[in-house]
């Protein structure tokens, strides 16, 4: 008989306490999903998401989460290109303000850009002047999101920019390779796992987000209506199968991206690790 | 038998990491278990220190069962690889630790901590922190408060390997007086075969989860029992099909064997050569300073042999023709290894002298 | 979760980057300022100008109104809970999950990292769907006349689900690396589990413990979406202070809102600051939060 015996005290306790804790605050409110998809059938799922106007919200959800993380994918590397590499005024005060729309509450963050970028904002109205409108419109969308996913890209890549031996360009230097080559050729390879990562994360998180959104999105059906606005609409009208639907696709999306960035990483240790 | 493990096992997943281990230890001996990583060592002392649990075996401590006693119950002191001294704790809070658990009296833990700590030699250093510690004094630490609590035996794993080699001879001595003076049973472990013959009295050899021979140094040194032991234990060339060496043609059947450096002597040409018909004759390949000798490497025929050569003696170069003499070798014979002498040499002695 | 905190200076110095391009350099940084200042500095400079740009006394109405009171006394209730339990389940849980090892321990951490992956409102719709009008649990509940939807409670679960990771995802890095080699020889003294932990494991984690209940109570401070589904907005009943902020908003009641989105920004400025002193002073101490 084989009996394992821990060294460690309290593990009756801890694990009591961690398993009561996360059954009661995590799984059992999971699994009324389940009940509820299992309420609904497979068959009033497929019908309640082939709704025309959640099929919108889908499309404008996805659609505005990836550009949103494009965007910070491009300025963020920047960014910490910037932090890491050069000394200037102001450089530790904006190394501080990258973390604030982790510490800002979304409604905040939403009614702000929303008051920038209307018709007689500070922003929107010289664009207004030039046709282009930011707020109640897609662009108003990617907008928030940038906002909101801006400290996931700059903040997985700057720990790399900092590990980075300057040997690898120096060695590039030496070898005759020019600014722009060392940096497509010797850097940004370094630097994929951790952008790939940060775009996951980025992603994820735009996809989720509800605070910052409606504020500055108008939310007109079919054109901007966001996914999690279509759940709490749904619920509000009692539509529970519709709402859990919704929800479905949207956890389907977060699991699979999840996936992606614990693969990457995986694979990133193993280049490291050798 | 004051420690003794009787037929332990202990698997880990697919891992035999100990693999039918029996032996005693009489009280108040310092034992080393020596064995490459991977060989068991660290888990027979954790399992003696209750850390692991054997899986089946018994192990005892004055003849009494330990295996489902609490491990601060067994009366052992524990002195970690990394010394895992409690970081947010002065010295002196550490070795106090294992007494202020016990709820002793204030007066009296403070009594024993000051025994300990001038007898470690760091009276002035109870209100440092580890980290204000060279990598020695946190070792003598850690033996203080290993001891703190007056344990009935001390483990020790692998307890020089965190401390730079200059400072680790002195702390052999240092330890191997201490644990003479206190006479308190000791076991620790090592890789290190010098480390184990300089410290220890008794040497537990162990290899895939087995032991291959308990003994004293120089017992393994002499009569190795295994073809492990022999090559685990002091520096030896090894070399294959023995019996076409001259004088050891009747040599027991047997395929590997071993030959330590002082097992050879080699003569300078022109030399005197003792005994002519059982030399060997070779070349020398290279040599290298040792600081108090040659190490010179031999090609006889197709054995390549390694041995010592005395700078009092004539010179020698690389590609001299030179006579060897081969004393002895450990043939090895299945999982046994056999000291044999040379026919041809007409030597009375069974075990060799030290002075080659 | 991004790991997001100041970066120590590079250990490789400054070597080798001085032969770049100048005027790249300072296209780069000129670049940098100017999305900085549009996405984070104007977004902020718009609450305080809006708070503060009709006087004072506008301001300090707004701030003092009853229903601002109620929902900032509803916010701090609510996330004083979440940081509570939330710090004691890190607490523990990082421990279960490091100093042991049994089977199941990846369900475990995706369990608590689950909260991260899905979206506040999805958290908002699982409670509903437990606990709401039609939800399952919902005569359990009534048996014992307890009411969590659109109620205190409800406020406080969706609080607690959201940032449920915080403390235990920052504390089960740290403590496997420190290893239990110390807890080890602890108990090997006869300490007890409240002895290790309070003398030996607690004092190697307060910095990263102090720093992820700075993060979690930002979190749970401003937390929008999760709360909004399951409060029901009633006003002076459910409403937590960015619950407020939009119903003021929706109101066209501007400068209120501003006024009320001005304690939070403070407070999350205050916060970031926290964070940051809590870097450096762990630093400082050789004891990196990381």
């Amino acid at each position: 008989m084989k009996k394992t015996k821990r060294i460690l005290p309290g593990f009756g306790l801890t694990m009591g306490v961690t398993m009561s804790y996360l059954s009661f605050i995590v799984l059992i409110p999971m699994i009324s999903l389940v009940i509820q998809t299992g309420e609904a059938g497979w068959s009033g799922i497929i019908t309640a998401i082939t709704d025309q106007r959640i099929w919108s919200s889908y499309k404008v959800s996805f659609g505005c989460s990836f550009l949103a993380a494009l965007i910070n994918t491009i300025f963020g590397t920047m960014l910490a290109w910037v932090l890491v590499r050069y000394r200037f005024l102001g450089r530790r005060l904006i190394d501080g303000l990258i973390e604030l729309p982790f510490a800002i509450p979304t409604a905040v963050a939403g009614i702000s850009l929303t008051f920038l970028t209307t018709d007689k904002g500070w922003i929107g109205r010289p664009l207004a002047e030039l046709g282009i409108r930011i707020a109640y419109t897609k662009v108003g969308i990617i907008v928030a999101l940038t906002f909101i996913t801006l400290p996931f890209v700059v903040r997985s890549i700057q720990p790399i920019l900092e590990e980075l031996s300057p040997d690898f360009e120096e060695a590039g230097r030496t070898l005759g390779a020019g600014s722009a080559r060392i940096f497509f050729k010797i850097i940004l390879p370094e630097l994929k796992p951790a952008l790939l990562t940060g775009f996951s994360l980025a992603f994820a998180r735009g996809l989720g987000e509800y605070g910052s959104v409606i504020f500055i999105a108008g939310n007109k059906p079919f054109q901007t209506e966001i996914a999690p606005l279509m759940i709490v609409t749904r619920l509000e009208e009692f539509h529970y199968e519709q709402a859990t639907a919704v929800a479905l696709v949207m956890l389907l999306a977060s699991f699979i991206i999840m996936f992606v960035v614990n693969r990457v990483q995986l694979r990133a240790a193993s280049y490291v690790g050798g | 038998m004051y420690v003794e493990l009787k037929n332990v096992f202990k698997r880990f997943g697919n891992f035999q990491a100990v693999n039918d281990v029996s032996f005693g230890l009489a009280q108040g001996t310092l034992a080393a278990l020596l064995g490459p990583s991977g060989s068991g060592k660290t888990t027979i002392l954790r399992m003696i220190a209750g850390l692991e649990s054997p899986d089946s075996g018994q192990i005892s401590i004055e003849g009494s069962v330990i295996n489902n006693l609490e491990p601060s119950r067994r009366g052992i002191g524990f002195v970690f690889q990394n010394y895992a001294l409690f970081r947010y704790m002065t010295v002196f809070d550490n070795i106090a630790f294992g007494l202020t658990t016990k709820k002793e009296p204030k007066a009296k833990i403070k009594e024993r901590v000051e025994e300990l700590l001038t007898l470690i030699g760091l009276e002035d250093l109870g209100k440092r922190y580890p980290a204000q510690l060279s990598g020695g004094q946190k070792q003598r630490v850690a033996f203080a408060r290993a001891l703190a609590p007056r344990p009935r035996i001390l483990l020790l794993d692998e307890p020089f390997a965190a401390i730079d080699a200059k400072v680790r001879r002195e702390l052999r001595s240092w330890l191997r007086h201490m644990i003479t003076k206190l006479k308190i049973t000791s076991i620790f472990v090592t890789h290190d075969q010098s480390e184990a013959i300089e410290v220890a009295d008794r040497i537990i050899i162990t290899n895939s989860g087995r032991v291959e021979q308990t003994g004293a140094p120089v017992e393994l040194y002499r009569s190795p029992a295994t073809p492990f032991v022999a090559r685990f234990i002091g520096e030896s060339t090894l070399a294959n099909d023995y019996r076409t060496l001259v004088g050891f043609e009747e040599a027991p059947d047997g395929y590997e064997c071993a030959i330590r450096p002082e097992f050879i002597r080699l003569f300078a040409p022109g030399e005197e050569v003792q005994f002519e018909n059982s030399v060997e004759e070779g070349v020398i390949e290279t040599m290298a300073f040792r600081g108090d000798t040659l190490e010179v490497i031999i090609r006889v025929r197709d054995f390549t042999l390694t041995t010592g050569y005395s700078l009092e003696r004539p010179p020698l170069a690389p590609g001299d023709r030179v006579k060897v003499l081969i004393y002895r070798l450990y043939a090895f014979n299945g999982d046994r290894a056999v000291l044999v002498s040379n026919k041809r040499l007409n030597n009375t002695g069974n075990g060799y002298n030290f002075q080659i | 979760m991004a790991k997001s905190r100041t970066q120590a200076p590079s250990k490789h110095g400054r070597r080798g980057y001085r032969q770049e391009n100048p005027y790249l350099r300072r296209l780069l940084i000129i670049l940098s300022l100017l999305f900085t200042i549009l996405m984070l500095v104007l977004p902020l400079v718009i609450v305080i100008y809006q708070a503060f740009g009709t006087g004072w006394d506008r301001f300090w109405a707004a701030v003092t109104n009853t229903f601002t009171l109620k929902a900032l006394y509803l916010t701090i209730l609510t996330g004083s809970f979440a940081v509570i339990f939330n710090t004691l389940f890190g607490l523990t849980a990082a421990w279960a999950l490091t100093r042991y090892s049994f089977r199941g321990q990846g369900i475990l951490i995706t369990l608590i990292d689950l909260p991260f992956a899905i979206s506040p409102i999805i958290a908002g719709l699982i409670f509903i769907l437990t606990y709401g009008r039609l939800g399952w649990a919902k005569p359990i509940l009534d048996e014992f006349n307890l009411k969590i939807v659109f109620a205190t409670p409800g406020l406080v679960l969706a609080t607690i689900f959201v940032t449920l990771p915080f403390v235990a995802r920052e504390l089960i890095p740290v403590l496997t690396a420190r290893g239990t080699d110390e807890e080890q020889a602890a108990v090997l003294m006869g300490a007890g589990f409240f002895r290790v932990f309070f003398k030996v494991t607690l004092p190697h984690i307060r910095w990263a413990l102090i720093y992820s209940v700075i993060l979690c109570t930002a979190r749970a401070m401003g937390e929008f979406g999760a709360v909004s589904v399951v409060s029901g907005h009633l006003r002076g009943k459910t409403n937590t202070l960015p619950l407020h902020i939009e119903i003021l908003y929706n109101e066209h009641h501007y400068n209120e809102a501003f006024a009320v989105s001005a304690i939070l920004v403070v407070t999350s400025i205050v916060i970031l600051t926290a964070r940051s002193v809590v870097e450096y002073l762990s630093r400082r101490e050789g004891d990196d939060v990381r």
